[in-house]
Formats: C-alpha cells, sequence, structure tokens
C-alpha cells in the first residue's frame, strides 16, 4: 500500500506530506521557544525593581566564545543548503561532503557550548544560583536538545543517503530538504537566543 | 467478575478469527501495527479501561465526601495503611485520587478516545485515504501515550504516592510535593509529544491526502472538528511543555522558576534562590488548558453532527455556518485563558480584556448548537441507541455552556471560583456532554469496525439511567456551589459552618454516582458480548452518505477501500429530491 504524495508534490498544496508535517512541527516549535521567551520576559521585568536582580548577560558569560557559535551555526546552515542543492543536481559525492561538514559544526558547537558550560559551572554558577542563570541554563539547554536531535537524524540520513537515494532519488532529496528545514529553524533560534540571553 | 470472563472469553475468539490467513505476524498486525484502524481501536480500548479507571477513583472519593472520615466497607482495607488505614481514606490519598481523577479523565480518557480513537478511525475514512499520511508516527504516537498512561499509574506505587496537588499542579505547592509529581509531569511530556505526532498526523492527512472531488466544503462536520482540535493541540500543548520542564528543574535542580523570595513553607524559609513567579505557571498552564477545553468538546460536536444527519435524514441545517464557527471558536480559544486567573489580581483592565474575549467565545458555541436544533426540525428522525445519545448531547451541552458564562463575569467569579459551581459547569461539558457524545460515536460506528450492531434494549438501559443519574450527580453541585462550598476540600465541607444545611447533597450526589456506575454495566456488557453475539450487518447498516461506508464494514485490511475513491458531492445529501433513495453516497455519481 502506498500513501498519496509520500514523495510527489501534491497539485494542489505544492507540497508533499513530509513536508507540510514539518512545517506543522515547526509551527509547534515557535510555541515551545516562545513560551520560553515569554518566561524570560515575565521574570525580567519582576525582577526589575531589585538591584541586582538581573545581572547582565556579559558579566557572567563568555562572547566571544558565542560569537564564534553563532558563525559556526550560520555556516552550518549555508553547508546544509548546499548540501541539499548537490543532491538536487545529481552530486552525490558533493552532498557527503557538505553534509558531513554540516554534522562536524553542530558537533563543534555543542563541545564549545559544553566549555561554555563548564566555565560557568567552574565559577560556581549552576541553574540553582539565580533566576537568570536559570532561564539561561534551560534555554540553552533546549536549544542545545534540539541541536543533539538534529545531529542523530542528520548522521542516520548520511548514511541511509546511498540506498535510499538509488532506489527513489525524490525520496532521498525531501528528507534532506526537510532535516534542512529543522536545522534552519534552529539556527533561526540560536540568532535570538545570543542577543537576549548575552548581549541585552 | 462476569465482565472479565466475557473479556477473556472474547480476547481468545478474537484471536483465533483474524489468524485465519494472516500474512504478518501476530505482533506486527495487532500489536505494533501501523494500520490506523488497528491503532485506533487501541487508542480506543485504553482510553475506555483509563476512563473506567479515572470513574473508579471518583466513587472512592465521592465516599468520603458524603461519609467523611468513615471506613469504606468491604474493599476499604484493601488499600493499605498507607493509603486508607482501617478502610478510611487519608487525606494525602484523597489529594491523590483527585489530583488523577482530573488527570486521567482529560489526558489519558476524553481526548484519546475523541482524538486518539475516533480520529484516527475515522478521519482517513472520511477523507478517502488509505491511512494515515504518517503510520510510523501514528503508531509512535499511540505507544507514547500508553507509556505515558503508565507512568501516570504507576506513580501511585512510589513512596509519597501518587501527584496530590491537583491536574492543574499549581507550584509553589507542586514544587515541594514529594516524587509522584516528578511522574507526573514525565508521563505529561510523554502525554504532550504523543498529541504532538497525532496533531501533525491528522492535519497532514485532512489537507492532503482527500480524495479526488472532496473539497473542503465537502468533508463531513466531524473531519472539520478533528482538524480545529488537531490545530489546537498543535500549538497549546508547547507552552504546557515547556512549563513542565521548568517545574521539573525547580524541583530536581533547585532552581526557582515558579518559587518566588521570601517564600515560607511550613514555618521554614525557602532556600532556593527565589525571584519566581508562581502565577507564570498558571498563565503557561492556562493556555494549553483553556484550548484542551475545546479539544474535549470539538470531536463530540463533530460526532454529534454526524449522527443528527444520518439519524434525521436530511442535510445539517446551516453547515458553512457550522465550519466558519468551528474555525472561529479555535482561534477565539487562543484569547480566553486567564479568565481561570480572574482572582490572582491581574487588574481590571486584563480582566475586561478575557471577559469580553470570553463573552465572544460563547458566540460560535452557539451557533453549533442552534444549527444542531435547526438540523432537527422537518427530519423524519429514526430514534436509534445513537440517536438517543447525540440528541442528549444538545441540552445537556447546553447546560454546560450556559452555566459558564457567570464564571466568565469577573465580578460574578470572585463569588464562585473554586467553588462546587465550577465543578458543576465543566462536568457537565465534559460528562453528560461530551462522554454522551463519544457513548453516541461508539454505536453508531461500531458496526463499521465489527460488522455487528450493538443490542438496542441494552443501549437504552444504558442510556435512560446514565442521563438520570448524571443529572443528580452534576445539577446538585450548583447549588453546593452557589451556596459557598469550595472544591477539593476532603471533607465535602463538614467542618464549615457555612456548608452544614447542604451536606445532605453531597450523598445525593454520591448515590447518583452509584447509579450512573450501575448503567455502566450494560455497556460493558453490550460492548463486549456484541463482538460474537452481535447482529450481523450489511457495509453500510445506518445508510450513511459519508466515505467510511463506501468500503466494507469492517473495512478492509491495510488500505481501507476496493479501488480509487472519486467524491461527487457534499457529505449530507439525504432526501433529495427525485432521487431513487433517502440517501446519496458522496462516492457514487448518480445518488
Amino acid at each position: 500500500m502506498e500513501i498519496p504524495y509520500d514523495h510527489e508534490n501534491h497539485p494542489v498544496t505544492g507540497v508533499y506530506n513530509a513536508k507540510l508535517g514539518i512545517w506543522l512541527f515547526l509551527a509547534s516549535e515557535v510555541l515551545f521557544f516562545g513560551a520560553l521567551f515569554s518566561t524570560y520576559i515575565l521574570l525580567r521585568i519582576g525582577a526589575g525593581g531589585v538591584a541586582g536582580a538581573w545581572p547582565h548577560g556579559a558579566d557572567l558569560l563568555n562572547i566571544p566564545l558565542a560569537t564564534i557559535n553563532t558563525v559556526i551555526l550560520i555556516t552550518s546552515s549555508l553547508t546544509m543548503v548546499m548540501a541539499w542543492a548537490s543532491l538536487k543536481l545529481g552530486r552525490f559525492s558533493k552532498f557527503q561532503i557538505y553534509f558531513a561538514v554540516t554534522i562536524l559544526l553542530a558537533l563543534a558547537f555543542l563541545v564549545i557550548k559544553g566549555f561554555e558550560y563548564g566555565e560557568e559551572f567552574a565559577h560556581g554558577r549552576y541553574p540553582s544560583t539565580s533566576t537568570y542563570l536559570a532561564v539561561y541554563f534551560t534555554m540553552t539547554g533546549v536549544h542545545g536538545l534540539h541541536i543533539l536531535l538534529g545531529v542523530v537524524v542528520n548522521v542516520y540520513h548520511l548514511f541511509s543517503a546511498k540506498a535510499i537515494y538509488a532506489e527513489n532519488s525524490e525520496r532521498m532529496i525531501n528528507r534532506i530538504e526537510v532535516a534542512g528545514l529543522y536545522w534552519h529553524f534552529v539556527d533561526l533560534v540560536w540568532i535570538f537566543l545570543f542577543p537576549v540571553l548575552y548581549l541585552l | 467478575m462476569q465482565n472479565n470472563g466475557h473479556a477473556h472469553g472474547h480476547g481468545h475468539g478474537d484471536h483465533g478469527d483474524h489468524g485465519h490467513g494472516a500474512p504478518e505476524s501476530f505482533i506486527r498486525k495487532y500489536v505494533f501495527s501501523v494500520d490506523h484502524k488497528v491503532i485506533g481501536i487501541q487508542y480506543g480500548i485504553t482510553a475506555m479501561v483509563f476512563l473506567l479507571v479515572g470513574f473508579f477513583f471518583i466513587l472512592l472519593m465521592r465516599w468520603q465526601l458524603a461519609y467523611p472520615e468513615q471506613a469504606l466497607p468491604v474493599i476499604g482495607r484493601l488499600f493499605g495503611v498507607t493509603r486508607m488505614p482501617e478502610g478510611v481514606m487519608l487525606p494525602e490519598f484523597y489529594n491523590q485520587l483527585g489530583a488523577m481523577h482530573g488527570t486521567i479523565m482529560v489526558f489519558l480518557g476524553v481526548v484519546p478516545m475523541a482524538v486518539g480513537a475516533f480520529g484516527n478511525y475515522l478521519v482517513p475514512l472520511q477523507v478517502g485515504a488509505p491511512d494515515m499520511a504518517f503510520p510510523k508516527l501514528n503508531a509512535a504516537s499511540y505507544w507514547l501515550y500508553f507509556v505515558g498512561g503508565v507512568i501516570m499509574l504507576a506513580s501511585f506505587f512510589i513512596p509519597g504516592g501518587a501527584a496530590k496537588s491537583g491536574w492543574t499542579s499549581y507550584p509553589p505547592l507542586a514544587v515541594i510535593e514529594t516524587a509522584g509529581q516528578t511522574w507526573w509531569l514525565l508521563g505529561m511530556v510523554f502525554l504532550i509529544n504523543s498529541s504532538l505526532l497525532g496533531s501533525v498526523n491528522i492535519i497532514t492527512t485532512i489537507v492532503q491526502l482527500r480524495a479526488p472531488g472532496l473539497q473542503f466544503m465537502r468533508l463531513p462536520f466531524l473531519v472539520w472538528a478533528q482538524l480545529v482540535t488537531s490545530l489546537l493541540l498543535l500549538l497549546a500543548f508547547p507552552p504546557l511543555e515547556v512549563a513542565g520542564f521548568m517545574q521539573l528543574l525547580d524541583r530536581v535542580a533547585g532552581t526557582s522558576f515558579f518559587m518566588p523570595s521570601g517564600l515560607v513553607i511550613s514555618g521554614e524559609a525557602y532556600t532556593g534562590s527565589g525571584g519566581g513567579n508562581a502565577l507564570l505557571w498558571q498563565h503557561l498552564f492556562w493556555f494549553l488548558a483553556h484550548p484542551e477545553v475545546y479539544v474535549l468538546i470539538l470531536p463530540a460536536m463533530g460526532i454529534v453532527c454526524e449522527i443528527l444527519a444520518n439519524n434525521s435524514r436530511k442535510p445539517l441545517y446551516g453547515y458553512k455556518a457550522l465550519v466558519y464557527s468551528v474555525l472561529f471558536l479555535g482561534f477565539m480559544s487562543f484569547v480566553v485563558w486567564a479568565h481561570h486567573m480572574f482572582l490572582t489580581g491581574m487588574g481590571t483592565a486584563i480582566s475586561t480584556f478575557f471577559q469580553l474575549t470570553t463573552m465572544i467565545i460563547s458566540v460560535p458555541s452557539i451557533i453549533i448548537l442552534t444549527v444542531m436544533i435547526l438540523s432537527l426540525w422537518g427530519g423524519s428522525i429514526r430514534f436509534t441507541t445513537p440517536m438517543l445519545f447525540a440528541l442528549a448531547f444538545i441540552p445537556m451541552f447546553g447546560i454546560g455552556g450556559l452555566t459558564g458564562l457567570p464564571l466568565g463575569l469577573s465580578v460574578a467569579d470572585i463569588h464562585l471560583h473554586d467553588t462546587y459551581y465550577v465543578i458543576g459547569h465543566f462536568h457537565f461539558v465534559v460528562a453528560p456532554g461530551t462522554l454522551l457524545a463519544l457513548f453516541a460515536g461508539v454505536y453508531y460506528w461500531y458496526p463499521k469496525v465489527t460488522g455487528r450492531r450493538m443490542n438496542d434494549v441494552l443501549g437504552r438501559l444504558h442510556f435512560w439511567p446514565t442521563l438520570v443519574c448524571m443529572i443528580g450527580t452534576f445539577m446538585p453541585m450548583f447549588v453546593l456551589g452557589m451556596a459557598g462550598v469550595s472544591r477539593r476540600l476532603y471533607d465535602g465541607g463538614a467542618t464549615y459552618a457555612h456548608a452544614q444545611d447542604y451536606l445532605w447533597i453531597n450523598q445525593l450526589i454520591t448515590f447518583s454516582s452509584w447509579g450512573l456506575a450501575l448503567a455502566q454495566v450494560f455497556f460493558i456488557v453490550n460492548f463486549i458480548v456484541s463482538l460474537k453475539k452481535g447482529e450481523k450487518v450489511e457495509d453500510n447498516p445506518w445508510q450513511g452518505t459519508t466515505l467510511e461506508w463506501a468500503t466494507t464494514s469492517p473495512p478492509l485490511g491495510h488500505g481501507n477501500f476496493e479501488g480509487p475513491i472519486t467524491v461527487y458531492r457534499g457529505p449530507y445529501e439525504y432526501s433529495v429530491p427525485k432521487a431513487k433513495r433517502d440517501f446519496s453516497p458522496q462516492h457514487l455519481k448518480r445518488g
């Protein structure tokens, strides 16, 4: 039994099933991170009157490392698009290189993030230390989990791509496109997290 | 006991029946199946078991409310000294039952039944699709739900017992409670992810997999209701997941998201960093839980509309009005949540805003009810068992909805907030409202699923006592609430001076709930016995028009329809002038 529009576009909606599915998932993700940003705003305003209750991110966090991480993530979005485009153009080996680079950049992000966390812990700053740090660790933590999930899925794609591409190239191209949509969203979240937590 | 006997007897027979010539292994076909029909049945059975468990919990609590601190005869001692020493319920156990009754009924009973079972089984059939868009995600959704349910039930057996802070889990109380609350949060994470997968699946199926010719305005209203319901689940649950994570961190990592500075617990200062906000939880919780109310009611409205049209043998009056109402209702349900929080001191301006939106949201609900009533006008009504339940839904939901209006007015709410009036209101919506509709759906689609009809005599024996006892259970709660008796009282108000004249009402409610329990025996017996002994039916026993009746009953294996299906007309073409029959199915070119 074949599900209709599993890998070909629906003539009216113009998308295949998984593409609509991932957009719906991302809509729910917007609400997920939206709730976290709302929490940040509410708790920060709540702390407003008390001197020193809301520290400046710059005083506690390592901005240079976070800047490097921002560059890494944006680059990984670029390589993700290049991987998808290569596959679409039928250049499979190029796809493999770009896609592997995307995964490596994501891992680099996580390693640097780990160093940042280590630095905080070394200074005795934990989620329980202050509301600001609780928000910082929670928001960057769930973002990190999203990166990790992306890495796991992408590694699976990297190793299963050859067989699926040979069997049905359209299906594999779609999978990379869907993985890419998720990846760009996770990048976008970081673009908001960085100024909100580190700079403001 | 007798029921159990039937259940086992049936279980074996069932396996035998389907075993013949099955190419797939039993486990693959019936346990870890990816067929939406099997998953729908799994959802349905699991949800009905949870509904029974939740009902059993409240029966235990009702004993304590009617006869405070008296020993529960016979079974009381079975619960052990940590819960009911000498058969007398401890306050801690009462709180566990209360929290888990709400949690189980909402998240493990009604929603999985309305969306998981009916949505899964009927949406692909009614849109003419071979399965859901993502069959594997569908199975994953069921198993996440199952694990979430197991975690919830298992939490009764850990030290300190299950969660005790109500189904709303308000901090700071929930943060300082025993480990059961952590299990509750973990269980909720499973349930939330289950509903995420389910809702993405249902929306994609409806948008992408409609049969040729099945335009949006030809969809059965149940499909519209499921579409809006899934949109609500998709967008409303993530904030609760975030809130759940934060409460988990407050409990295990010592953060203070919801713990304000200067908090004193049992005479000792709270040692966390403070600076949190307990109201933040309430906002995030109700941002989910108000749309959740519509998740509970919209599929029920969809089911009732299907049955009303079929059994009055005429098209729904105002189909477009229904569709636009349900879309508007879905949108508005996101901007009314703080009417649950009028007493938190959020200021008159904000209270007025939420009061206004709450009054506005009642308009589409009333349009839907009006459409239902007008749909009956001039029809030739068949009083079948599902129709009885569907008809009863209309006034019962009406009472539930109208009694909500005083709660939505911020001034009246000052008196009524957190009293039994609130309990009466939302139980009228969910029990005589949604549950009657779900029963109607079970009776109506039972022949579709099994190829057999449920017994009508037993159906009527189920219907009338259920209706009377539900009114007897929930109507007195309005009186109790207006007299000022608070909800969540361990003794039902026995120690309160102002409640003394009304304590007899607690006993009346308890007697009614016993009657309600007895009435369900007819349903359970009917449900189980009809699997083997029910009257065999042809493919379209109710002479319906929608696509689920275009295939065999029960439907063919994985794939649903014999060949490609094309739709030529709207969903409710009953009694079309000059047609041969009084129903014109959607898939036939000449009705």
